[in-house]
């Protein structure tokens, strides 16, 4: 929740790897400013592209971070890495795509939406989709924490590891029975036209349309987190789960509220991610939950923050990836990334899981 | 003797009500007993100190009073209702409080966070509330502050803005009653509430514990190794040794019973 040291602790990470002045860690600042410099050239090169590529990275990184959300918020409460959260992002595009298209279970209630549809319908259909599927990932959510991980809050953790990544794939075959092994496609009801005049820099209604979801769902968040009575529960949960009982709060409905939110938000990036890529497809969440994931590790697994900037980091080296290096090595980029961060500051780049947890040290 | 439990509110021979009674009380992990049948009563508003050496069960005996273990034989009654198989933030929300031997605040919480956390069971703000910011939840939320702050000053602490974990030890300890108070309780269970504090502190603390009873009407169990303390303010002393009631009385007759000076004041610092 400590939006403000982001910079502070991002400078404070250099200073430190210069400090340590082992030859790897120089090796890692040169390579670092290597690539930055590379960026520069580009950028002076071809202000435009570059402008835009960063624009690009953002709204993919938005649409990461999301999904980063409800990885850490779960891991912030009860430790647990809910291998199940990408696939539930791939529920809620599946849940958006079909509300979309009219039907459900068979029975065909209104025209699909497309992108012949008016105005009015096309919006309407987007905010109905984005509604159903908040809450229907929100509640799938809570149901896999109730059947698969509350009866396993005692057990060692590797059980409750193993569990999600069942559940991952009881969502995943889910998905396959329920939409095919191929790609579907998404209704193309946003425009990709440029919202900004020329061609120089590209800015596309579509882009806007993931920064105006995403925006209004952190602030809501951070405020919920921060300000309210579940908001401190949750805070205190996080880092005392028996001292957080004796002051009279219900444990285990706050770690319910915690996966109704996550999956929420999940639910939010599925239709966004749809709507954004025109695809979705049975196994979207495994690829996109592992971003998502590494988003996470990167900013700081528990701090939210954490996770909102390591997505959109994970977006932008992405996009430039794509643009300058190629989209083949994209990921090899985006995971060398992951390393050198981890290789120098284990617990990711806004440290440790203040944000949520108490720290732990020295109490126990 | 103890009383036959009667139900709703026993009342002793002097027409005190019972805030909380336990009747055979046994925890035994494994083949180890760690508490063997224990009767005990805590009247209302009294100052009922649980003493023992070490290991002889008290924390285990305030863990099961207040849910974090389920005794493996007996029951507890808090002010007339059975609570044993209550979870506890059920007990929280019938009138207990407690704070623990390791002080265990929300540490990267400020101290005023602490405290509204502690109140959590009383504002009624829902979830649909919050997420809407509705006004009665904002105004409640503004009221709960102010008592918040109120709370910080009646165990003589400031409201800062650093969080819990870097508190002075003894503000810590402080900090942890006002949490434990925050949730009205009636009957406050303070696990060594004076551990590791200089002579001072230790002063300021017995008479914050007795302020608790004499401006608030509290019921107050307390462990504690300080006989100073334990002598000074409770209304009567129980000895656990080995897991079993060895002695119980005044903290005068308890001081006189050999069986708790050959188990426990012959070892201990008595002042």
């Amino acid at each position: 929740m400590t939006t403000g040291d982001a910079t502070k602790t991002l400078s404070g990470a250099l200073l430190e790897g210069l400090r340590h002045s082992s030859w790897q860690s120089r090796l890692a600042v040169a390579v670092v400013a290597l690539m930055l410099a590379l960026l520069l050239v580009q950028a002076v090169q071809d202000p435009g592209q570059f402008t835009s590529q960063l624009l690009i990275g953002l709204t993919n990184g938005a649409i990461i971070a999301l999904i980063a959300l409800g990885y850490t918020l779960v891991y912030g409460i009860i430790e647990l890495i809910n291998f199940a959260h990408g696939d539930n992002f791939m529920i809620g595009s599946f849940v958006g795509l079909t509300v979309l298209s009219g039907t459900l279970f068979g029975l065909g209630l209104f025209a699909p939406i497309s992108g012949d549809s008016g105005t009015i319908i096309k919006v309407a259909g987007v905010l109905i989709a984005l509604v159903v599927a908040m809450a229907a990932c929100g509640l799938l959510n809570v149901g896999i924490e109730r059947i698969a991980y509350k009866p396993l809050r005692n057990s060692p953790r590797l059980a409750v590891l193993i569990t999600a990544i069942g559940m991952s794939f009881i969502l995943q075959n889910v998905g396959l029975v329920w939409k095919g092994p191929a790609q579907v496609p998404f209704p193309d009801l946003i425009s990709s036209a440029n919202i900004l005049p020329g061609d120089a820099i590209v800015f596309r209604w579509k882009d806007l349309f993931v920064l105006a979801v995403t925006i209004p769902l952190l602030v809501g968040l951070s405020y919920f987190i921060k300000n309210t009575k579940q908001g401190k529960a949750m805070r205190a949960v996080a880092q005392d789960k028996e001292a957080a009982a004796m002051v009279g709060i219900n444990v285990n409905r706050t770690i319910s509220v915690t996966f109704l939110l996550g999956g929420i938000l999940a639910g939010a990036s599925g239709v966004m991610y749809g709507l954004f890529n025109g695809i979705t497809v049975f196994n979207v969440g495994f690829t996109q939950g592992l971003y998502a994931f590494t988003a996470a590790v990167l900013g700081g697994i528990g701090n939210l923050s954490g996770a909102v900037v390591g997505g959109l980091l994970i977006g932008i080296i992405g996009s430039m990836a794509d643009q300058y290096v190629g989209v083949r090595w994209t990921s090899i980029v985006i995971f060398a990334v992951l390393v050198l961060v981890l290789v120098f500051r284990p617990t990711g780049l806004l440290g440790d899981r203040s944000a949520t947890q108490g720290g732990g040290s020295g109490r126990a | 003797m103890p009383e036959p439990n009667g139900g709703a509110r026993a009342a002793n021979g002097a027409g005190v009500t019972n805030i909380l009674e336990a009747r055979g009380i046994t925890k035994t992990f494994g083949g180890l007993v760690a508490v063997n049948s224990v009767d005990f009563d805590i009247p209302e508003r009294a100052i009922v100190s649980l003493i023992g050496p070490n290991g002889a069960g008290k924390t285990t005996f305030f863990n099961m009073v207040s849910g974090l273990y389920i005794p493996t034989s007996g029951r507890f009654v808090l002010t007339g209702r059975d609570i044993t198989r209550m979870k506890p933030h059920e007990r929280a929300q019938m009138g207990l409080g407690r704070t623990f031997q390791n002080i265990r605040l929300f540490g990267t919480m400020s101290a005023v966070d602490n405290v509204l956390a502690g109140m959590h069971v009383r504002l009624k703000g829902s979830i649909l509330g919050s997420i809407l910011g509705t006004p009665g939840v904002s105004r409640e939320e503004k009221e709960a502050r102010e008592r918040a702050h109120a709370l910080l000053g009646f165990v003589g602490l400031r409201g800062r803005q650093t969080f819990a974990k870097n508190l002075p030890y003894g503000d810590q300890r402080r900090l942890e009653i006002a949490r434990a108070l925050a949730s009205d309780p009636k009957l406050l269970l303070l696990d060594e509430p004076t551990a590791g504090m200089n002579p001072q502190e230790t002063a300021r603390l017995t008479e914050l514990i007795g302020r608790l009873r004499e401006e608030r009407g509290l019921s107050v169990l307390l462990i504690e190794h300080e006989m100073r303390v334990v002598m000074s303010i409770s209304d009567r002393v129980t000895v656990l040794d080995h897991g079993e009631k060895i002695s119980e009385g005044t903290p005068t007759e308890v001081r006189q019973d050999e069986r708790v000076i050959e188990a426990y004041l012959g070892t201990a610092r008595t002042g």
